[in-house]
């Protein structure tokens, strides 16, 4: 027909160049994604600084192509210049509230890389469940895993969603949540957690991980210095939020700790002074952090190049924390309005897209410190059976 | 009434539908032990369902349905033992389908010609259903929610004007034309013999008159039959010709509440779906008070999703928690979970229906007094094991 465009001499190959090598290498915060792709008459050329950026215009490249009514796949011509505006795109998936099958997180890894997404946070453990089967401490998952034969990341399930992601260009962050959050971490670890008094008498309902004992830090240290080498990136996410005091306050020993170390009634003193050691270790192990913002909020001190990860969206409006965070000079992430796990009716996908990280006040060098920011999909109702359609 | 003893099990009942819901309750006793072997303990039920109509809606013109997504649901359907699928056929977005007396309409109606239901689609899904004890109930949405409708089928819809131009766009189903009634005359006899169930959902919902208001015809219609303004009466007055259609070929109606509301004359055995979430208890009064069945949906819209257990909201649902007496009671033969497909495909949809339509599969089928939120969800968590 005269409307059928004249094919040019079919293009059989992309040349894709890469000036830096380190196809065995990680990904990283510092890692360069930017790329150019050039399609014209009789040559197509990608080219990138790194293989991260490589990947990023070859997705973009599999993106370009379309195929006509007689199945003849064509692209157009087209001069790409691209680059990541924020060097920490992640998604957060929480595998303790529901155990999340290996194909699942796979599957998740797949579909970020066609979004080039380039973090996977994975919130491995929690209050319900421990399904990471430790080497150190194996009974931490045959105890706290919801099935210690079927509901479990064994060493190879780890080391190769690591493999999987790092082949898409994508870091994976775990998180090991404490001193809250860690009930099923117990039973797997006796004496680890606080015991709660109802009066003078333990009730049986156990709290955070209890602060005044040494037990804790060395039970500390060995569990980072594993989940450090089984890691390899930089950077751990060490939680930190929503510690809830009254546990702490019901036990005499943290009282008679609290009065010996002149923290008077301010629990928030007995949490950073936790967080201060357990920072001191995981840098001592030379790994970086993220913690959550109670941290930051909380006075404890902090390194200065400690990611402060923004969620909440109730008291403070997060801009202002954003900024808060920014203006004392912490790099920050993201996240508190882009929880998926809050499903609404209708196309709320517009409300995440129209958020502005960066819409806070403050100078340039604090808009620079704005690292990036993840989508959160918590799992208090979310698994395999719905994760998929729920998150994309 | 299923007896559960050594060494036999006697399941009785006096219809083989009652067989159904039998086995499906025999099906959920059933459990495994640590070893293996399955056990079911020694038990004895007198069983019926509370309401006779317990529906789930499938809306397959926002979105195509593919037969394979229909027919799990009809499984999870008798799962949850409902017994009727009210298909929603088409709409405005799409018709899906395949008339053998006017091809055209799913020929220029559907998305694409390879997302339609053939008459051979339609028997799969009405046989898949009555064997597991489920009626299906097809709805043809009329005068409202038709726009497909005109791509196939010239001079159905009414043309807007502006002023004494028309203006390109159509309205509802043309109201003044013969050829209206004639149409739906010979498409209801298809409708009639392809749907054996003897109900046949009418719609009637929504109808926008500002298009009907635009248009000279109309307006001169208007005035012959003395409607005045009120396009409330126009409307009654083209439901009551497809209503009387409908009736000759000896089908039942069911229509929403839209169509009572406006005062329509309607035949007693009427079925009016009330939907329409402000203050459901009194509509539901007045529809029983006008002597007319009712059909409960207004709190059970399930495409309105939100964050968490909103399974508990539909539980807590009481349907005879409005003022009538015990006769208007009587009226109100059941309900419908519907999941209207504007956000809606196969890639989502089983997910986003279920468990959640099982808070009102128990609520439709159970007695008043079993309420406890605690107790339920204890059971629903196992039912949603069994069913995945």
């Amino acid at each position: 027909s005269e409307n059928e465009p004249s094919w040019e001499t079919p293009c059989s190959e992309l040349l894709v160049y890469v000036s830096t090598p380190g196809c065995d290498g990680f990904p990283s915060l510092d890692s360069k994604e930017s790329y150019k792709l050039s399609v014209s008459k009789g040559s197509m050329l990608l080219s990138a600084e790194t293989v991260w950026g490589a990947l990023r215009g070859l997705e973009t490249f599999s993106q370009l192509i379309g195929r006509d009514e007689n199945g003849t796949y064509y692209i157009n011509e087209t001069e790409i210049v691209d680059f990541p505006r924020f060097p920490h795109r992640g998604l957060l998936l929480d595998t303790s509230r529901h155990y999340l099958p290996l194909r699942a997180i796979l599957e998740t890894l797949d579909v970020m890389a066609y979004n080039k997404f380039n973090v996977f946070h994975w919130h491995i453990v929690d209050d319900p469940s421990f399904p990471y089967e430790s080497s150190t401490f194996p009974e931490l998952s045959k105890k706290g895993a919801f099935n210690a034969m079927t509901h479990v990341y064994t060493a190879s399930d780890v080391r190769a969603v690591i493999e999987y992601a790092r082949l898409r260009g994508i870091r994976v962050i775990p998180e090991f949540d404490t001193p809250g959050h860690t009930l099923s971490w117990g039973p797997g670890a006796p004496g680890l957690l606080t015991p709660c008094y109802l009066g003078k008498a333990p009730s049986g309902v156990y709290g955070p991980i209890n602060p005044i004992v040494n037990s804790t830090y060395q039970f500390v240290a060995s569990l980072f210095q594993e989940v450090s080498s089984v890691f390899p990136d930089y950077f751990l996410h060490l939680g930190g939020d929503e510690v809830d005091f009254t546990c702490w306050q019901s036990n005499p020993q943290v009282l008679a700790f609290m009065t010996e170390m002149g923290f008077g009634e301010d629990y928030k003193k007995l949490e950073s002074f936790y967080i201060q050691r357990l920072l001191d270790i995981v840098s001592s192990l030379g790994k970086g952090y993220i913690v959550w913002q109670e941290v930051f909020d909380n006075d404890v001190k902090l390194k200065p190049d400690t990611i402060i990860h923004v969620w909440k969206e109730n008291v403070t409006p997060y801009l202002i924390e954003m900024a808060n965070v920014t203006r004392a000079g912490y790099p920050a992430l993201l996240s508190a309005p882009w929880y998926l796990n809050r499903i609404s009716y209708g196309q709320d996908w517009i409300a995440a897209y129209k958020v502005e990280p960066l819409s806070f006040q403050g100078v340039p060098e604090q808009k620079a410190l704005v690292m990036g920011g993840e989508a959160c999909m918590w799992g208090e109702y979310v698994d395999v059976t719905n994760l998929t359609p729920r998150l994309w | 009434h299923l007896t559960v003893t050594e060494p036999v099990a006697i399941l009785k009942a006096y219809e083989v539908w009652g067989a159904l819901r039998g086995l499906e309750t025999f099906s959920q006793l059933v459990h495994e032990d640590d070893y293996g072997s399955f056990l079911v303990n020694e038990s004895e039920i007198n069983d019926f369902p509370r309401f006779a109509h317990r529906g789930v809606l499938l809306d397959t013109s926002r979105h195509y349905l593919p037969l394979k997504t229909i027919l799990t649901n009809l499984d999870a359907m008798a799962f949850n033992k409902f017994n009727v699928l009210h298909w929603h056929i088409v709409d405005d977005q799409s018709f899906p389908y395949q008339s053998i007396y006017f091809p055209e309409l799913s020929e220029k109606g559907a998305y694409s010609s390879n997302l339609i239901y053939t008459p051979t689609d339609i028997r799969l899904v009405i046989e898949y259903a009555r064997l597991r004890g489920i009626r299906v109930i097809p709805e043809f949405d009329t005068p409202g929610h038709t726009q497909s409708w005109g791509k196939g089928q010239k001079d159905l819809l009414t043309p807007c004007y502006n002023g004494k131009q028309p203006t390109g766009t159509f309205g509802p189903v043309n109201p003044v034309w013969n050829t209206t009634y004639d149409f739906m005359t010979k498409f209801f006899k298809e409708i009639s013999s392809v749907f054996p169930d003897t109900y046949i959902h009418l719609g009637g919902d929504e109808v926008d008159f500002s298009c009907w208001k635009s248009n000279p015809e109309v307006k001169e219609f208007m005035k012959k039959q003395g409607f005045g303004t009120d396009y409330a009466k126009l409307e009654s007055y083209y439901v009551q010709n497809i209503l009387d259609i409908v009736s000759s070929y000896n089908k039942g109606q069911m229509v929403w509440q839209e169509v009572f509301d406006h005062k329509a004359q309607l035949k007693p055995d009427t079925v009016v779906q009330v939907w329409m979430a402000n203050n459901y208890a009194h509509e539901l009064s007045s529809v029983t008070g006008a002597g007319l069945t009712a059909l409960l949906s207004a709190p059970w819209y399930l495409d309105y999703i939100s964050y968490g257990q909103d399974w508990k909201k539909y539980y807590s649902v009481e349907p005879l928690n409005f003022p009538g007496s015990e006769k208007q009671k009587k009226l109100l033969i059941g309900g419908e979970a519907c999941l209207w497909g504007e956000f809606v495909d196969a890639t989502n949809l089983t997910p986003r229906l279920w468990p959640r339509a099982s808070a009102v599969g128990e609520r439709l089928w159970s007695s008043s007094n079993v309420t406890n939120l605690q107790d339920a969800y204890k059971r629903l968590i196992n039912h949603r094991c069994l069913m995945l």
